[in-house]
Formats: structure tokens, sequence, C-alpha cells
């Protein structure tokens, strides 16, 4: 186990948005910088947390595993598993279905010829339908990372967005991420 | 034209720096409370503007404010819900994406109210992009000396922190806030006791939405006595809404209080008519979990009286015949949507989103969706409609937070106004589950 955690590096500039996190909260409340450090490890470990990444949040928050496993279980936005270079996080709730999610879901499911959750055997895309992402009045939509794409409303606009994304590097706050290898 | 108190300089280029921001008159209102006014005295004019929280339940902002705690030696603290998460609401992202310097001064204005020394935005996780925005703002703020230590040489210290959420639409409800805040899970806090009494890390807390706080520095500048001018009744003020679904025009518009409905859907103004030449069949006005209302008493209350955009007109005629303001998110449905489909959809939803703590949401949202989703893909029983009503009672008021309410709502909602449309697909199931099939009243008839 501890030979894992050793594989479990921050970059320096991610260590140091994690100190800036942990300085906000008052002496004795690190715990509370939990969300934001779980977003930078996913960000910097090819987009999805591992339990060792888990365990390497709970050693610099001086917490115990579980505290963070509870945490990173409850939120949708973590991956628990690994995912594909692109996860296109397509809205599937009421407006968005007003103008047309459901078929952009279908479509997308039928082009990249994987189901809900499911990721491409080239290792490109991972599809994962979500709730609302507050952009009702551009539906249908999708975020991929931190990148909203909307008003993809036509079958056009979709295979434009896909051609987009496979001739797209994967770009994080941190560090350039070298290409997602072990996926492929 | 109506009045802008909000959005009146959220097209100008650049707004989003601090220097344009200020030439634009902005953080006058940190200047005129922290330099002129006493804490006191800036929640009396919170208190006569009569504003009330934008964030769904409209509860009066200065009678929250008032309610904090004050025990000596305590820190207390003010935090932004910026967690905007209810379907159909986008009209914070939107807001603080545009001009995030005006959320940044409410805050300042706000927390010098409230005596809060360290106050915190907390954005829902997908808006990371909009963490960021906020966070290059307050950096300008504190290099100008509007945040930090002794702020514009009052004495006043305040430091403002941005905390991003993981995706869970529960931590909108103001104790899962915190709990999320504190680096939890988001399970809503049993009450009493009341964040302002026991808040974030148990000390005394305030938590507004965006809106709430973003409306008080023209409060400040203007008055209270002003703001309570603008709108209608004891709905003052303006109001962000959300318009989304069939309209030609979607996004969000800055009405003041008291509009038609009929001409906020109809004007070009606003919303632009229903889309593609369609006619309107129904809407949600205020976000996923209020009830939806058919199109003649959206337009009109019961009484045959013209319905406002205003706290009181949308629910007037309570759950019976009428809804809620909520957030402003008014959804838009034309005659070609599936009231069954998008019931399922919602009810999906909330399933997803319960936290699970209390067993009445935890399994009720969970039944509703299953017998919606058997209703809308033609495998419902005779019984099911009436199942749906009895379970919808049986979550609603029998939980800790208000998501249980927010699941049972649209669900007793849509039957107890559009009966015939579960019906009919209950009993015509192969022509209910046809590509493109719609129930048109009495008729029913399969459009391709």
């Amino acid at each position: 186990m501890a030979e894992t955690i050793n594989e479990v590096k921050f970059s320096d500039a991610a260590m140091a948005e994690i100190q800036r996190y942990i300085s906000h909260y008052p002496e004795g409340r690190q715990k509370s910088a939990i969300l934001p450090i779980l977003h930078i490890a996913q960000a910097e470990f090819g987009g999805w947390v591992s339990p060792e990444a888990m365990d390497r949040v709970a050693e610099i928050l001086n917490i115990q595993p579980i505290e963070v496993y509870e945490v990173a279980t409850f939120y949708t936005m973590f991956n628990l598993k690994p995912v594909g270079k692109h996860v296109l996080e397509v809205c599937r709730t009421g407006p968005c279905c007003l103008r047309g999610a459901d078929q952009v879901i279908d479509m997308l499911k039928q082009k990249l010829n994987i189901e809900e959750g499911g990721t491409t055997a080239d290792g490109m895309f991972t599809l994962k339908p979500v709730e609302c992402l507050a952009s009702c009045g551009t539906g249908p939509m999708l975020q991929v990372r931190e990148k909203y794409y909307e008003n993809l409303d036509t079958e056009e606009r979709v295979d434009q967005f896909l051609e987009m994304m496979r001739n797209s590097e994967v770009e994080t706050p941190f560090h350039q991420r070298p290409e997602a290898k072990e996926l492929n | 034209m109506g009045l802008k108190i909000l959005t009146e300089h959220i097209n100008v280029p650049g707004i989003e720096k601090l220097e344009v921001y200020r030439k634009h008159g902005g953080y006058r209102s940190v200047e005129k409370a922290l330099k002129t006014m006493t804490p006191e005295e800036v929640v009396e004019e919170v208190k006569t503007a009569g504003l009330r929280g934008r964030g769904g339940a409209g509860f009066p902002a200065g009678m929250k404010w008032s309610f904090l705690a004050k025990p000596e030696g305590v820190p207390r603290y003010l935090v932004c819900n910026a967690d905007e998460s209810e379907p159909g609401t986008f009209k914070d992202r939107y807001f603080m994406e545009k001009t995030p310097h005006s959320l940044i001064e409410g805050m300042i204005t706000s927390s010098y109210a409230l005596g809060a020394n360290t106050s915190f935005i907390y954005i829902r996780g997908e808006l990371m992009f909009i963490l960021r925005i906020l966070e290059k703002a307050i950096a300008e703020a504190y290099a100008a000396g509007l945040l930090g230590k002794n702020i514009l040489g009052s004495g006043y210290d305040l430091d403002l922190h941005v905390a991003p959420g993981g995706g869970a639409y529960i931590c909108g409800e103001e104790t899962a806030l915190l709990e999320s805040l504190e680096g939890k899970r988001g399970n809503p806090r049993n009450k009493p006791p009341f964040p302002a009494v026991k808040g974030l890390f148990a000390s005394p807390t305030v938590v507004n939405n965006v809106e709430t706080i973003s409306s008080v520095p023209w409060i400040v500048n203007n008055t209270g006595a002003e703001y309570a001018n603008v709108g209608i009744g004891r709905s003052t003020g303006t109001k962000l809404i959300s318009a989304s679904g069939n309209i030609n025009n979607p996004g969000v518009y800055e009405i003041e209080l008291g509009v038609p409905v009929e001409e906020f859907i109809y004007s070009d103004e606003y919303c632009g008519g229903i889309w593609k030449g369609k006619e309107l069949k129904a809407v949600v006005p205020g976000g996923s979990s209020v009830p939806i209302l058919p199109k003649d008493l959206i337009l009109k209350t019961a009484a045959g009286e013209q319905r406002l955009m205003s706290y009181e007109s949308l629910s007037d005629g309570g759950f019976v015949s009428g809804s809620m303001l909520g957030s402003g998110a008014f959804i838009v449905f034309d005659e070609d949507q599936c009231i069954v489909r998008n019931t399922w959809n919602y009810s999906r939803f909330y399933h997803h989103e319960s936290c699970g703590q209390c067993s009445p949401c935890r399994e009720g949202t969970g039944w509703m969706e299953k017998v919606l989703h058997r209703i809308e893909y033609g495998h419902g029983h005779p019984q099911d409609i009436d199942l749906l009503v009895s379970v919808a009672k049986q979550i609603e008021g029998n939980t800790i937070c208000p998501l249980g309410d927010a699941a049972a709502w649209p669900v007793a909602a849509a039957i107890r106004h559009f009966r015939e449309e579960f019906e009919w697909h209950i009993k015509h199931p192969k022509e209910a589950t046809a590509p493109g099939a719609v129930y048109r009243g009495q008729l029913a008839t399969v459009t391709a």
C-alpha cells in the first residue's frame, strides 16, 4: 500500500494550490478543503480519483482515509473508475430535454458506440449523462472539464463538437497532462 | 424597459475588471456603508427594502439577518449560496460570469452589516470556470484595498474565499451546504439549531443566495425605501428570471416584479413567444420543484385575474390552482411536449439527488421514478396514478429538508392538472409510446 501511495505525487503547482485552499479555513478545520483538493487530484491524475489518490488526500489533510472515501463517493463529480481522455458530461434534465437533450444523448451513444457510463475502445471518450448544469437557456449542452459546449441542437453541431474534441489536448489548470496511454 | 438594479452595466465591455466596474459606479456601497453607516443601519435598510431571498424560498432577507446571534468573542460568517442547481435556474451562473464584482461588492457590504470577518462563496463544483473568474476578481479587490485588513481605512477587516462543491443538488439546501463547506457529505442538518445560531464551524451564520447579496449594494446606495418602491406589493424590487424551454428567446431577464406573465411569455422584450409558431401548453414558473400550471392557469388565476410575475400572484390559488415564483426559473412547454415524460425526468432527478438520509425521500423518490418510468414506457397499471399521489403525499412534510417536498410537488401537480394525459398513457400504451406521440386533449391523436 505504501508503495502505491508514493506513486501519487502532486505537481508543485497543484501542491501550492492545495495549500492555498487549506489556508482559507480556521485552525483545525483543514478538512474543509477536501472538495477542492479532490478536484485538483482528479485533474492531476487522469480525470478520476483512485483509492491511492484518496489516501494521499487523507495524508495531506491529516484525516482518516474513510473521511475522504465517504465524501468522494457522495459527490457525483468525482469519477471513481478510470475514464476516457474526454468525459462528456451531457445534461439530461428537463429544460435541456425540451430542446432535444435525449436526442443528443442517443446520437452520442450511436456515434461513439457506447452506452451511458461507457468509454470508447480507443479511450478517447466517456459518456456520462449528468443532471442540470445551470445552462438551461443554451441547451442541449454538455460539459468537458471546465468548459461548457452549448446549443448542440443539430447533428451537424454534435459532429463538429466530436471532431474538435478528437483533435484537442487535455488541459488542466495545473499542468499539461501526458497522453493517457494506460487507457488506450 | 424596466429598471435594472442588477444588470444595468452587465454588457459593458470589460465589466468583469475592477477598473471598469468602478468606473460605472462599482464599490460605492462599500465606501458608503463602511464610512458613513453602522452595521445596524445597513440591516435596517435591507429590512425596509423588503428584499426577499432570491434562492427560492422568498424569506425576507433583512429578517433573516436580524436573527443572527451575536455572542461575544465568537466569529460570525456570511456564506453565499452559489450552488445554483435547481433545474431551470441559470441566472446566478450568468450573473457571476458577466459581473463578478457585483457579487463581491455585495459580499463586502453584507459581511460588514453582519459583522463577519471571513466570508465564503460556495459555488457548485461544475462551475469551476466561474470560480476562477471570481477568484481573479477577488484578487483585484484585495489589491485595491477593498478586501483584507482595514478596508478603505475604515478599520473593518474581511477575508473572502470561494469554495467549490462536488456535484450535489442537495448542497443548495443551506445546512447541507454548510456540511459540505466543512468537508463532509451534504446531509442536511436537523433544525433547530438554525444556522443563525449554530452554522458554519458551529458559529452564527447567514446563508444568502447570489442574487440576494448582489441586490444589497443598490439598496445601500439608493435606500431601502427606494427599493421598496420598485415591484408590486410585498414583491419588492427586481428579479432575475431564467427563461428556458420552448420559447424564441431563452435567457436571463431582469424584470420589475409585477410584469404580467402573458407579457413575459409573448413580448419580444422577454421570451418572444413560443418557438416554431407553436401553442403554449404549460409552464413551470419557479424551478423544477414548483407545481406545473397549464396554459389557462399560468396566464390567469382561477378567479380570472391576470397572473403576474410576483411571489403573491404566482402562488394565488395555493397548490390547487397556483404555483410559486421560487428561484425564478421559468420553464415553458409547447404543445408537443409530453407531461408524463417530463414528470418522469424530474422524478429521476430528485431520486438521483436525494441524499438518502430520510427514508420517505430516499425510498419514495425511487418509487415515483419507477412508477413514472413504467407509465411513460407503456407498462403502467390502472392504479398507478393513485399510487403516485399516495407516495407523494407520504414524502411531503416528512423529511428533514425540503428536497422531499420538492420531489413530491411536481408529481402531484402534474397529476392534478394533466390526469387525463396519464390515464391515456396507461390505457393506450401502444399509441402513447409511438415516436413523437403526444396527448392532445379529449381526442387522442398521434403525430409523427
